[in-house]
Order: C-alpha cells, then sequence, then structure tokens
C-alpha cells in the first residue's frame, strides 16, 4: 500500500509528531493515535487528522500518528508533508488560519541589530523565539534542514508564519539557492515575510531572480506587503561582487556576511582575532553604505561565552556595522547592549540634533554647534545614534522635554 | 467491596475521604481555621540500666537491629531522604524485612526517589501494605494505578513533621541513614563518604519513634559532633560497608538551567522582587535548586550587588551559588534544610553562618511559630497553576502522581510566594481553570510568573501598587492563560479517573486539602 510519512519520533523529539497515512481502497479512516497529551487532546488530534484528509480527499486511509505534545499548525504540517509524500502531485495547502499577531509590517529602514536564527524544521523554537525581543527572526530554511526534510520545513516555516506571535520582531525567511530557492519563495512569500535571505550570494542575476520571483508571487497571490531582501554573502567572489550584489535590487534592506563558508572559501579557518575576514567584512560595509543599506555582521557562534560576544560585537560596531547575527536567544540583549550608543556618543549626539532642529527652525542651511560647522552626514550620523539610542533604553523617547 | 470513607466537600470545594488507612480526617477548614486540640504523642519513657554504660550500641548487622527493635507484621518503618537518590539504606531495611518474612509494614520516608523504584516488588509481595510520603516517579504510578493496598498520604516536610508530633502517624521504627555516627549514636552528616549536609529531615522520627536504628558506613569514636542526631534518643547503632552513592547523593555542580525561555521567566522573577521594594537591606529569600530558581538567585545576586543590598539570612537548599554569597557577604546566614551539592556540605562544615535546620524550625505550623513565615520572598515551582491562583505540585495534567509536596507547602507562608513557571510545556497548558489536585490555596500564592507575563494576585493590591509604573509585564492571570489556549489549540480535556481515592493530599496543620484518584 501506499504510504507518506512525514514528522519525527524517538528520543529527544519535543514539541513534533509523527504522521504516516497509508491510503487503501475500503474502510474508511483509522487512526492510530499515541500521544503524551492524549488525556487533554487527544479528539483534538484525531479531529484535526481527519480533517486533513478530508480536505485532500482522502477517504479511505490507516493513519499513525505518535505525538510528543505538538501543536496544532505543527500536526497540519506533519500531515500534509505526509500526504504530499505520498502524491507528489499534490499541490493544495492545508493552511491554519492566519492569526492577528502575524499581520505586523515592517519598514524599509527598521533597526536590525540582531537575527535570530531558526532552524526551519523545528517548531519548539520557533514558539518563543519572539519574547527574547530579537529586532528579528530568521526562519531558515537552508542549511539547518536536512536535504531530506527541505519540502517539510518549508510547510512548517509556512504554518508558522501563520500562527506564530514573534511579538513585532521583523519576519524574516533564509531560503535555499537556486530552484529550491524558488520553491520556498512561491510558499513563504503569501504569508507576511518581511525580508527573505539570500543565501551564498556571488551575483546580481541571483538577486534579480529572487526579486522576480517574488514580485510573481506577489502579484499572482495577491500580497500587499513589501518583501525585502538581504543577500548574504559567504564565498570570495561574493566579497568581491559585494556592491553589484548590494545595488541589484531597490528591495534590498541589508547587506550580511557569513564566515563559516566564507572562510573555509578562501582556504583558512575562522580564528578569535578575525584577521582573515577583516577585509571581506570591510569589503560588505562599504559595498552596503555605498548601496544605501544596512551592514549586517555575521553569527557570534560560541553561545556560552558572552564576553566574547560583547567583544565581537563592539569590534563589528567599529568596523561599521549595524547588526549582528544570532544563534541563541541569550545572546540578544548582549547584542543591543553592545550596540547602544556610550553615553558620551549619545550626549554628542543629542547636542548636534538639537544643533539641527534650531537651525532648521530658523531656516538655516547651516548647522553649527559652537564655533564649529556640522556637515550633513554627521547630522545624518547622529540622528541615527538618537534612534539606536532610544531604542536600547539608554535615552529616553522624549529626550527632547528632559532636556 | 464497601469503602471504609466517604467524601465530603472540603472549604476549597474538593471532594476528600472522611476516613484514611483506617483513621478520621478532618476535612480542609481553610488557611489558619483549624486549631488543633490535645496532647502532643510521646515515646514510652527508657531506663538508661536498659543501655550499656559504656555507651556502645554497635549491633552486628541491621537484621539483629530490626529483630531487637521488635519488627513485625503491620508496623509502621520510617526512612529519610537526605540522601536523595544515593540512599541505599530504604532499600535494606525492606530487604531484611522481607527475609525476616515480615509483612503488611507501612513505610513512612520522608520522601522517596528513582532508587526506591524496588520497594514496588516489595509491595507485589505483601512486605510492604503501604506508602506515607512522597512518592515520585514508579511509585507514584504505581500508586496512581490504584495498585497499592492501602491509600498514599502526601504530606509537606513541615506535615510530615506535624503528624508525628500530633501522633497522626506513630512510628515504630525509625531507621536513620548516618554519614557519620559514634557507637552511642549521635550522628551528623557533615563527614563521611556519603556527607550531605544535615539530617533535620530524620529529626521527628528520633524524637518521636519507639525504636531508632542509627545506619552508618562512617562509625567514629565519641563524640561524633556536632550531633545533629543526639545519641540519646537513639536504641541501636549498624556499621554497614556503604549507605549511599555519593555520585546520587550531591552532586558536584549544580546546573542553572540553559533554556532561554526558564532564564527569561527567572530574570522577571528577580526583577520583580527588586521593582516591588522587596530586595531592600536585611532582607530574606529562599529559592530551590531547580534550574528557573537557581537562575532566579543569580540574577538577584548581580541586582543586589549592583544596588549594594545585603540580605539577613537566605533559606537553602544550598547551592554552590548560595555559599558564593555567603562568603561574598551578601548575607549573614544560610539557613539550610537540605544541601545540594558539595560546596553546600563544605560550607555547612566550615561556615557558622551556614546553619543546619529541620522541618520543626523552618515549617512545623502546629507549633508556636516557625520562620517559613519571616522569610520576605520565595520563589518555588508547580504542575499547574489556576486562575484563583490555586496551584498543584503533586500531579500532573493527565491526573498522574509523579511528585511529593516537600516544603512546598510549608513555605506558601512567606511574605511573597513567587511560582515562576512556563505557562504552557509542549502542548500542556500550566495556567488553566481548575487545578487536577490543589496542593497550595491560591490566597497563599501572590506572584505567577510566566515567559508571556507576570500575573499579581488580585488580593494583593500592594503588589500591583509596589510594580505600577515600572515596565514589568503585569497582566491579569485570565489574558496570559487566554494566550496559552489560543496557542495550544484550546483547554485541555479534563482526564478521567475512577472512583477509587488512591491517595490523600494533607494541609499543613493536618487537614485534608485534596486527594488523587485511580487513573482508569
Amino acid at each position: 500500500m501506499p504510504r507518506g510519512v512525514g514528522g519525527r519520533r524517538g528520543e529527544g523529539v519535543r514539541s513534533d509528531c509523527y504522521i504516516a497515512v497509508e491510503t487503501r481502497d475500503a474502510g474508511g479512516i483509522d487512526i492510530a493515535l499515541k500521544s503524551k497529551v492524549e488525556s487533554m487532546y487527544g479528539e483534538s488530534i484525531a479531529g484535526l487528522v481527519r480533517r486533513g484528509l478530508e480536505f485532500f480527499g482522502i477517504e479511505h486511509a490507516a493513519v499513525e500518528v505518535e505525538d510528543q505534545g505538538a501543536l496544532p499548525f505543527v500536526i497540519m504540517a506533519r500531515l500534509e508533508v505526509a500526504v504530499k509524500r505520498l502524491d507528489p502531485s499534490e499541490k493544495r495547502e492545508f493552511l491554519p488560519e492566519t492569526a492577528p499577531e502575524c499581520r505586523y509590517a515592517s519598514r524599509r529602514d527598521r533597526m536590525r541589530r540582531s537575527r535570530l536564527y531558526l532552524p526551519g524544521n523545528e517548531a519548539r523554537f520557533m514558539i518563543n523565539a519572539g519574547l527574547h525581543e530579537p529586532d528579528g527572526v530568521i526562519l531558515d530554511l537552508e542549511d539547518s534542514v536536512h536535504p531530506a526534510e527541505k519540502d517539510a520545513a518549508r510547510i512548517l516555516v509556512r504554518n508558522a508564519l501563520r500562527q506564530v506571535d514573534f511579538f513585532g520582531s521583523e519576519r524574516m525567511v533564509r531560503i535555499n539557492q537556486g530552484g529550491l530557492g524558488q520553491e520556498d519563495l512561491e510558499s513563504v512569500v503569501p504569508h507576511n515575510v518581511h525580508v527573505v535571505l539570500i543565501p551564498k550570494c556571488e551575483s546580481a542575476e541571483e538577486v534579480i531572480a529572487v526579486d522576480e520571483k517574488i514580485q510573481a508571487v506577489r502579484k499572482e497571490r495577491g500580497v500587499e506587503n513589501e518583501v525585502y531582501l538581504m543577500p548574504i554573502i559567504e564565498s570570495a567572489l561574493g566579497a568581491l561582487k559585494a556592491y553589484e550584489i548590494a545595488s541589484a535590487s531597490p528591495n534590498n534592506v541589508a547587506l550580511t556576511i557569513g564566515l563559516e563558508d566564507y572562510t573555509a572559501d578562501i582556504g583558512t579557518r575562522r580564528t578569535p582575532e578575525g584577521r582573515e575576514s577583516f577585509w571581506a567584512r570591510s569589503a560588505v560595509v562599504n559595498a552596503a553604505r555605498a548601496a544605501g543599506l544596512q551592514p549586517i555582521d555575521t553569527v557570534f557562534s560560541d553561545v556560552r561565552d558572552m564576553d566574547g560576544l560583547r567583544a565581537s560585537v563592539l569590534e563589528a560596531k567599529s568596523l561599521g556595522f549595524d547588526g549582528k547575527g544570532c544563534i541563541h536567544p541569550r545572546q540578544i540583549r548582549v547584542i543591543h547592549e553592545a550596540f547602544a550608543p556610550t553615553r558620551a556618543e549619545v550626549e554628542r549626539a543629542t547636542r548636534i540634533v538639537l544643533a539641527f532642529e534650531e537651525a532648521e527652525k530658523k531656516g538655516l542651511g547651516v548647522v553649527s554647534l559652537g564655533s564649529k560647522m556640522i556637515d550633513p552626514p554627521v547630522v545624518k550620523r547622529a540622528l541615527h545614534t538618537v534612534d539606536m539610542a532610544i531604542a536600547a533604553g539608554v535615552l529616553d523617547a522624549d529626550w527632547r522635554d528632559s532636556e | 467491596m464497601k469503602r471504609e470513607y466517604e467524601l465530603v466537600e472540603n472549604a476549597v470545594g474538593r471532594l476528600v475521604p472522611t476516613v484514611v488507612n483506617g483513621k478520621e480526617q478532618v476535612p480542609y477548614m481553610g488557611v489558619a481555621k483549624h486549631r488543633p486540640e490535645g496532647r502532643k504523642a510521646a515515646p514510652p519513657i527508657a531506663s538508661a540500666a536498659d543501655y550499656p554504660a559504656d555507651g556502645d550500641k554497635v549491633v552486628k548487622d541491621l537484621r539483629t537491629a530490626l529483630e531487637a527493635a521488635g519488627l513485625k507484621d503491620g508496623m509502621t518503618v520510617s526512612t529519610h531522604h537526605h540522601l536523595r537518590n544515593g540512599d541505599f539504606v530504604a532499600n535494606m531495611v525492606f530487604d531484611v524485612a522481607a527475609e525476616m518474612g515480615v509483612k503488611d509494614l507501612m513505610w513512612f520516608p520522608s520522601a522517596s526517589f528513582p532508587c526506591h523504584a524496588r520497594n514496588i516488588e516489595h509491595m507485589d509481595s505483601g512486605v510492604i501494605h503501604h506508602i506515607e510520603g512522597s512518592m515520585n516517579g514508579p511509585l507514584g504510578r504505581y500508586c496512581s494505578e490504584g495498585r497499592m493496598r492501602g491509600m498514599g498520604v502526601l504530606r509537606s516536610h513541615g506535615g510530615r513533621y506535624q503528624a508525628v508530633q500530633d501522633g497522626e502517624v506513630h512510628i515504630d521504627i525509625a531507621v536513620i541513614a548516618a554519614p557519620t555516627a559514634d557507637p552511642f549514636g549521635n550522628a551528623n552528616a557533615l563527614e563521611g563518604p556519603s556527607a550531605c549536609g544535615l539530617l533535620g529531615f530524620a529529626l521527628a522520627d528520633s524524637q518521636y519513634a519507639d525504636k531508632v536504628i542509627v545506619v552508618t558506613d562512617n562509625l567514629v569514636p565519641f563524640p561524633c559532633v556536632p550531633w545533629q542526631i543526639q545519641g540519646n534518643y537513639v536504641d541501636y547503632v549498624v556499621a554497614v560497608e556503604s549507605i549511599g552513592d555519593p555520585e546520587k547523593i550531591v552532586s558536584g555542580t549544580t546546573q542553572i538551567t540553559r533554556s532561554p525561555d526558564r532564564q527569561l521567566i527567572a530574570e522577571l522573577t528577580a526583577r520583580f522582587v527588586r521593582e516591588a521594594g522587596i530586595m531592600r537591606d536585611g532582607f530574606s529569600f529562599q529559592a530551590g535548586a531547580g534550574g528557573t530558581a537557581l537562575a532566579f538567585a543569580i540574577y538577584l545576586k548581580e541586582m543586589m550587588k549592583e544596588a549594594g543590598v545585603k540580605a539577613r539570612f537566605v533559606r537553602g537548599g544550598s547551592t554552590q551559588y548560595l555559599v558564593e554569597m555567603l562568603e561574598e557577604g551578601l548575607t549573614d546566614y544560610i539557613l539550610d534544610g537540605q544541601t545540594f551539592d558539595l560546596e553546600g556540605v563544605r560550607s555547612m562544615r566550615e561556615n557558622p553562618g551556614h546553619v543546619w535546620t529541620s522541618p520543626f524550625t523552618s515549617y512545623n505550623y502546629n507549633g508556636k511559630g516557625f520562620f517559613g513565615t519571616m522569610v520576605d520572598v520565595v520563589v518555588l515551582g508547580a504542575t499547574e497553576v489556576d486562575v484563583d491562583f490555586n496551584a498543584n505540585v503533586v500531579t500532573h495534567s493527565d491526573g498522574v502522581l509523579l511528585h511529593g509536596i516537600g516544603g512546598w507547602q510549608n513555605c506558601l507562608f512567606s511574605k511573597c510566594t513567587i511560582l515562576p513557571i512556563p505557562s504552557f510545556r509542549d502542548r500542556i497548558p500550566v495556567l488553566v481553570d481548575e487545578v487536577t489536585t490543589l496542593v497550595g490555596p491560591g490566597e497563599l500564592i501572590d506572584v505567577i510568573v510566566t515567559e508571556r507575563g507576570i500575573a499579581i494576585n488580585p488580593a494583593r493590591r500592594d503588589l500591583l501598587d509596589a510594580v505600577r509604573g515600572s515596565d514589568l509585564p503585569v497582566r491579569p492571570i485570565q489574558d496570559i492563560k487566554a494566550d496559552v489556549e489560543k496557542i495550544v489549540g484550546g483547554p485541555p480535556a479534563r482526564p478521567e479517573f475512577g472512583d477509587k481515592v488512591v491517595a490523600a493530599i494533607k494541609w499543613v496543620d493536618g487537614t485534608v486539602i485534596d486527594c488523587v484518584r485511580q487513573l482508569p
């Protein structure tokens, strides 16, 4: 009998489930359910599975469900992938409702100090991710997902985009390269994705291909929100072409770098000092700034070394980066604190901003502080510093009143 | 079969049995409503004429001691859990009892651990009739499935002292595992290969049992000092090869939680304590050795240092983290009830500011006060909390008995009781409409800290006022519960139970606050 299997079971599996669907010619639907929440949600799980099978028009099947406390949107995703593996021609989507909490918008120029990577096939890390208040969450379909599970992760991420409250964090998805990435876009773009991360980017064409696919899906599915792009430089070629990549699309908002792949590509290893990547990081900062994008640094991968992380963020900040990747929620606070302007920086910036506003009020073309003229880029930088300071909580939003 | 009990509704609306294991019960009447009458229990008067003048009470083995103590069918035998999951002694006792052909014993442990699971065999074979004491893991499941002959009785640490003191439980023979002892029976837990800190859980047993046996693997010449257990209460001393597995008694290091969500909850809890003005010079707090509680203590310590605040005392379960606070001068004392790691044992041995206590001083409700009421803030766990702030620690939402009460009920009497808990685990809601088993009444539970916000008991206007204007995410408990139900797909179905009551849950004053029913 034809059999399709989705999800996971066994040691260490939590907040997930395993579903095997075996269709047959007669006999209706039989569900064999084993669940750690059986006494509480057994009927709810069986009901959801029946609803799914009905949705896909399956009338006769033996279904095995082994559940470790999966939430409904996870069960739906696992059932859908089981059905699609059973019948690869099945294109319908068994969608959970879109929760109102999933409808907020982003902005091109919002802060992107921290972005938290979440493995796309692991529901349990997604559910509370937003509570840790990263500037962005990245639902990752690429390196954190086993090649055999790409289809499953795509469906799970899509359902998460419709159901999980990320509490105002920017909703990002890292797609796969090439054709897989195009399929990823079909699946996720209709569900309020704010930013698409393009991995291992080496040319303007790759950015354009992603952008065009996004626009096509937006048009086809009537997606109203903008979908921004963040290419990731992860190779020598990518680093050399950084500006070309950064300026390839008006939808680019940030440019970032992935150092694990980059250092391997140039034939070396990452060191704590990072001399081997200094050029590439600087190239990314310069390309991004030249194209008007936010330069964002790589991740810091030792989740226990908070002092190392802080030093790494301060270094990134001194190189010109606006943000840093993270792989553990506890890194977020440290990143935000380290990116926060110092007291001296805030003091200087607020004086410049006040002088600028004063000059504007008086209709003066030139801003001056004491006897010194202030150039427009310095004013721009000061405005940015003030924003960062407010976001980091080191300056009151109504600081003008308390002056 | 005719039941020996009826079910009556108590003051929190729970149906509880009127008779438990042949003894009449008082249904729970409310906090501070019940007044016990009569006089305390007492063991028979002994005479020094019957004990060796040279003070040598050592007998050849445990069987000899148990025979001399008169072990026979139907007796109550007590053991203690200071050796935790490394304890060998409780198992030895019932193995010897089985060898002697004794039946129908009541086992009265201060707590049981998974290492005691083999006593299931002794229940199946009839050596043990039933258990009155916490039943963790496999023993809890055994009880839940209705396989135990008598009814389980769960008491808090303070409630256990109270039950012994009040004569509710008469201990025929107490067997005390002692990391160090002398031939007279003086004992402590500060030295020896199985050193675990203190013996407070055995205090009541030493004072009130008819016969007391001390079992040690580190026999020293008289005097064994300090004498945490006094030899004047002891009948027999037995030396054995080993009383426990040191690796499972105390851990080398205690782990704080790695879970980012638990850390978030712990940090919110510490911030609450600071913002509410509880963290001030001379204050006191209690946090257990669970991962979240430890993380709380670490966050609080940083905040205390930052604010230059010092505590008068910290109530343990002690760990290396509390020891650091003591040694850094952030607290004058640790008042310890149970030592969880090697640093705690060392500190207790060396530092006069690290004080060993017992359930009598810290928790006994039927007495002339207890210091649990003087603690400014206590941080505890729970398996479920309902919208009236009632909480459960003994069963899971599926109704299976899995944990003991420990000192939990006793700690609720602190000035501010906080439960830092996740609002759901996997798909299991922790915030519910009604707890499966009501172990702690909501009127004593002040604050619930979850990853989705902080709920303050509306009865605590003072706390609500204290944190008004702070940036803490204070929300009504119903709102947090509604969020959870949206995530998990609606409220859970209530577990179905059989009719039979398998365990009674005692309140600190000896009344019955709830019971556990058999699983279908």
